[in-house]
């Protein structure tokens, strides 16, 4: 009922709204066109300085309700720089946004037609066209050289000693894979992944698996250098670190890499915002079906104890894949291998594959 | 039509006119129209006017659904608990319990898009104004291939019928964003929406490259050769310029995307791996390898990024124009203005990949690409500081579309200026896929294309009608829309600056981004008001086809180019004599003292320079 009745009060409005328009339509054609004009002008004129007062205004009061409500500090080195560089963007396009929009609505507003007025005939002026064109022009050469210079620092090869990370998108979640105690990350191939016991598809002859841990969240340590080795099951994803600034798709068949350096704990974060439930979050930023919004995983940075006590603590993926043998005594290797010879030359090109990855 | 009658004496008055012309060849094909039946005039017409008409009518009833669909997703966005048990009386069981699901929500968000960016946008912007102005602002009898004309159109419709019907499928239309990337697009178990509504999108897109390829070649040919004696390119009214280089955009540009859609029909259904790779999809390993789901975003983008510039050129056109007849002032540096046109048009080609700094691009290809897309703005400043000037110290007229060329400008600048952020590669970092990239495309090409159109559709009425909108309906809607637009993504900004990830279809469960909840909730009260007000837009529109007031000068803007000096009805053939022949430029405005010169007065020995 209340349904009908908004349609009916909603169509009511159109119709005044349409009698006015009519009515003041026969008025101009009884006032004759030069009047009507005149009296349109006049109250488009004033609507013209009205909404540019009230704009500024607005764009003001906007900026102060909705600053503190973003995300803070950035929690990464990275995200420091690229923080930056977002504040002297701003300061720039603002100061050209509120000038440009003074001299457009207060020009509007001041040359609107009036009696005995006429326009000036000004078709062109190369000095004035030269100026703007080689303003624009150095202040962008300027934004340009710094934006590149943050941009070739981050996308740089991570430093040697960062931590490794595997971070495997699938439609909806995140799969983590961290290397163990060996550092380093065993072949997989994705004709091994099944849903049972191998959700990244490890290559289990591999020795370099044996001590890998998967996880659904990401720890990393703070102020150590981490670099996410990113890659997807599926269809393109996206690892977005919104606290840390930073973003790179996951890609099916093409491992990106991203390397960062976290600065807060999460407790340190629980302390500077001031709030209680505060938690690094890792969203999936590009479409990847119905399940899009809710594909998160948590991310906590912690202190390097407490990593390795939680590292500890995980079971292995190969122990859970295999549950008959002891974690002492692995299988040979010789059995596997022979299993899936051909997976384990293709696993090869892929961790080359990955390696040229890593160059970028 | 009470106009019928006299269309028809026009038609018989002019036509044994049609055949002489100046001898050059202008005018060199006279139809015969005395046969004129409904369907050959209102159907399957040639008459480039009555084309314009037909993609104007088409592209507002898309824009009317495409805007509805943002309706519907907006108040999910807006209100994530509510319930509207009318809902699920017109979604069925996509809105169970009156909630749209997750998989109608990114249907409709991927409608909006394809249906707003392609056809409104494209062809219901530049199908309608190219077709309208081109032959009346060179002077040409029509275009140079009517026939190809029409069958863009008919593409279009055929394109606009299957897309429509793929809202009906059982399992829903596209539902991967208007982008479709691949693998989420090529594969129907990782999608509902990737099923027949994916092939029906597919085939769909390529009908409407094939109108725009048939409308853009007719486009560039007739303004290359049919322009009228005397009218010189640098004698062109600048919309002409917008067109040609839109066109140009779309002839290069636009086949690259069909070839993306034709690889992506095959990896769906003829087992090819152009996009696929390591693929384990419901269980189950593809046996695809060697793809690359990048491949796709390149060729996708290598149009993508033309289009937006398709959607703004000719809006950036009719505003040159407009701004000039209503401030009574020639357009400010009308070379520059051409300059930055082709400016822009050449470096729309070679600025694709800053949609994908993100993707793993090689960083040092994508430093280029930052200073590709930063150099952009160079002739877009150009552009803005030109339109300023141009109504500085004029005599301003305020029109509705005279306000909606301001509006233009204005969103122009707040939607160019946040390009500078994003194209900068080390920002786009953090805001790629955020709502800060919604509110940038939105203001710079939705808001403002849209004001174009509006400004273009308030203008050039009375010739397509030779009746007049009401003016009082246009003021309310261009405030309304103004101060709305402004409202729905200036905030926005804020959100995406906090990381917001864009097409999510809910935002309670994440810590980082759900203090946004009270300001979803008004920009979708805003967009009600907002879309309300497009409705009171069409109906002035259909109204006063009918009913507006009549023409009683065949130049009711007092404007020098020449489609005013056509009869205030014209006929199939435009001009009832000869094709009047042009001595000036198309903006001599307030020059020497005179109000303004029309293009085919002859300059006299005694006139000033510019």
């Amino acid at each position: 009922m209340s349904g009908y009745l908004a349609v009916f009060v909603v169509v009511l409005i159109f119709v005044v709204i349409f009698q006015i328009a009519k009515a003041s339509e026969y008025v101009s054609i009884l006032k004759g066109e030069k009047k009507s004009r005149e009296q349109s002008n006049r109250i488009n004129g004033f609507l013209m300085i009205v909404f540019l007062v009230l704009g500024l205004i607005g764009v003001w009061w906007c900026h102060d309700l909705l600053e503190g409500r973003m995300l803070g500090e950035p929690a990464s080195e990275q995200g420091i720089e690229i923080d930056r560089l977002i504040k002297i963007t701003f300061i720039i396009t603002m100061a050209v946004f509120v000038a440009t929009q003074i001299l457009l609505f207060w020009f509007a507003f001041k040359y609107q037609e009036k009696e005995g007025k006429t326009a000036f005939y000004f078709p062109h002026n190369n000095k004035l066209e030269v100026i703007w064109t080689v303003i624009p022009a150095i202040v962008l050469t300027v934004l340009v050289a710094f934006g590149i210079r943050h941009w070739l620092r981050i996308t740089s090869e991570a430093p040697k000693d960062a931590m490794i990370v595997e971070v495997t998108g699938k439609q909806f979640n995140w799969i983590v894979r961290y290397p163990g105690k060996d550092g380093q990350l065993g072949r997989k191939n994705f004709k091994n992944i099944n849903n049972e016991d191998n959700p990244v598809g490890q290559d289990w002859a591999d020795k370099l698996n044996e001590d890998d841990v998967i996880a659904p969240d990401l720890h990393v340590v703070v102020g150590k250098n981490v670099k996410l080795i990113i890659g997807s099951r599926d269809v393109v994803h996206d690892v977005g670190l919104p606290h840390f600034r930073l973003k790179m798709d996951a890609v099916p068949g093409i491992p990106t890499t991203l390397w960062f350096k976290p600065l807060y704990t999460t407790a340190e974060m629980k302390k500077r915002t001031g709030n209680p439930d505060f938690v690094y979050e890792l969203s999936c930023d590009q479409m990847c079906g119905s399940g899009h919004y809710s594909m998160k995983a948590n991310i906590i940075v912690e202190t390097q104890e407490e990593y390795d006590k939680w590292l500890a603590t995980q079971p292995t993926q190969y122990a859970q894949a295999h549950p008959a043998d002891s974690k002492d005594a692995p299988p040979e290797p010789a059995k596997d291998s022979t299993a899936t010879a051909a997976n384990a030359a293709d696993a090869g090109k892929k961790v080359a594959l990955a390696e040229t990855a890593e160059k970028h | 039509m009470s106009n019928d009658a006299t269309l028809h004496n026009q038609d018989l008055a002019h036509h044994g006119h049609v055949e002489h012309g100046h001898g050059n060849g202008h005018d060199g094909h006279g139809h015969d129209h005395h046969h004129e039946t409904f369907i050959s005039k209102y159907v399957f017409s040639m008459d480039h006017k009555m084309i314009a008409k037909q993609f104007l009518i088409t592209g507002i009833i898309w824009a009317i659904i495409g805007a509805f669909f943002s309706v519907l997703f907006r108040l999910q966005l807006g209100y994530p608990e509510a319930t509207f048990p009318w809902l699920e009386s017109i979604l069925g069981h996509w809105a169970e319990g009156g909630r749209i699901t997750a998989e109608a929500y990114y249907a409709l968000v991927t409608m909006h898009g394809t249906i707003l960016v392609f056809f409104v946008l494209t062809a219901g912007l530049s199908g309608t104004f190219s077709n309208l102005l081109i032959p009346l602002q060179v002077g040409a009898r029509d275009m140079a291939s009517p026939f190809m004309n029409m069958l863009s159109y008919w593409f279009f419709f055929l394109a606009s019928v299957i897309m429509m019907s793929s809202l009906f499928v059982q399992t829903g239309p596209a539902s991967g964003g208007w982008t479709s990337y691949p693998p989420l697009s090529a594969l129907g178990d990782a999608s509902i929406g990737s099923k027949i509504g994916m092939d029906l999108w597919l085939v769909s897109m390529a009908i409407f490259v094939v109108s725009s390829l048939l409308g853009s070649l007719n486009y560039i040919s007739t303004i290359l050769n049919m322009r009228t004696k005397g009218m010189s390119m640098t004698k062109m009214p600048l919309t002409i310029w917008a067109f040609f280089f839109t066109a140009v955009l779309g002839v290069l540009s636009f086949p690259v995307l069909l070839s993306g859609f034709v690889l992506l029909l095959f990896d769906r259904h003829g087992g090819t791996s152009f996009y696929l790779s390591e693929l384990f999809v419901q269980g189950k390993v593809l046996p695809n390898e060697g793809g690359s789901a990048i491949l796709y975003q390149h060729l996708f983008w290598f149009l993508g990024h033309p289009e937006v510039y398709i959607i703004i050129l000719p809006a950036m056109g009719m505003v040159s124009e407009i701004l000039a007849v209503s401030s009574r002032k020639p357009i400010f540096g009308y070379l520059a203005m051409v300059g930055s046109i082709f400016a822009i048009t050449v470096l729309a080609f070679l600025v694709w990949a800053h949609h994908m700094f993100v993707t793993g691009l090689n960083p040092f290809l994508g430093a280029f690409f930052v200073l590709l897309t930063l150099l952009i703005a160079v002739p877009s400043a150009i552009k803005v500081f030109n339109w300023i000037t141009t109504i500085w110290r004029g005599n301003i007229r305020f029109t509705p579309a005279s306000l909606f060329s301001i509006g233009f400008v204005s969103t122009f600048i707040s939607g160019g200026l946040t390009g500078i952020w994003l194209g900068n590669s080390a920002i786009d970092i953090h805001l790629h896929d955020t709502y800060f990239v919604i509110a940038h495309f939105h203001i710079v090409m939705g808001v403002s294309a849209f004001f174009g159109m509006f400004a273009g559709i308030y203008h050039w009425f009375p010739k397509m009608y030779g009746r007049y909108m009401n003016q009082t309906l246009g003021f309310i809607h261009f405030w309304i829309t103004l101060v709305g637009a402004y409202l729905i993504f200036w905030p926005m900004h804020y959100e995406g600056m906090a990381g917001m990830p864009r097409r999510y279809f809910d935002y309670s469960n994440w810590q980082s981004f759900n203090m946004f909840g009270g300001l979803n909730q008004f920009i979708s009260f805003v967009v009600i008001i907002v879309f309300a007000t497009q409705l009171l837009f069409v109906f002035n529109f259909f109204y006063s086809i009918f009913k507006g007031r009549k023409l009683t000068t065949p130049n009711p803007w007092d404007a020098t180019t020449l489609e005013w000096t056509t009869p205030i009805h014209p006929g199939h053939g435009n001009w009832p004599g000869e094709i009047p022949e042009v001595h000036r430029w198309a903006y001599d405005y307030s020059k020497d003292g005179k109000d303004f010169i029309p293009q085919t007065v002859p300059v006299s020995p005694d006139e000033s320079k510019h």
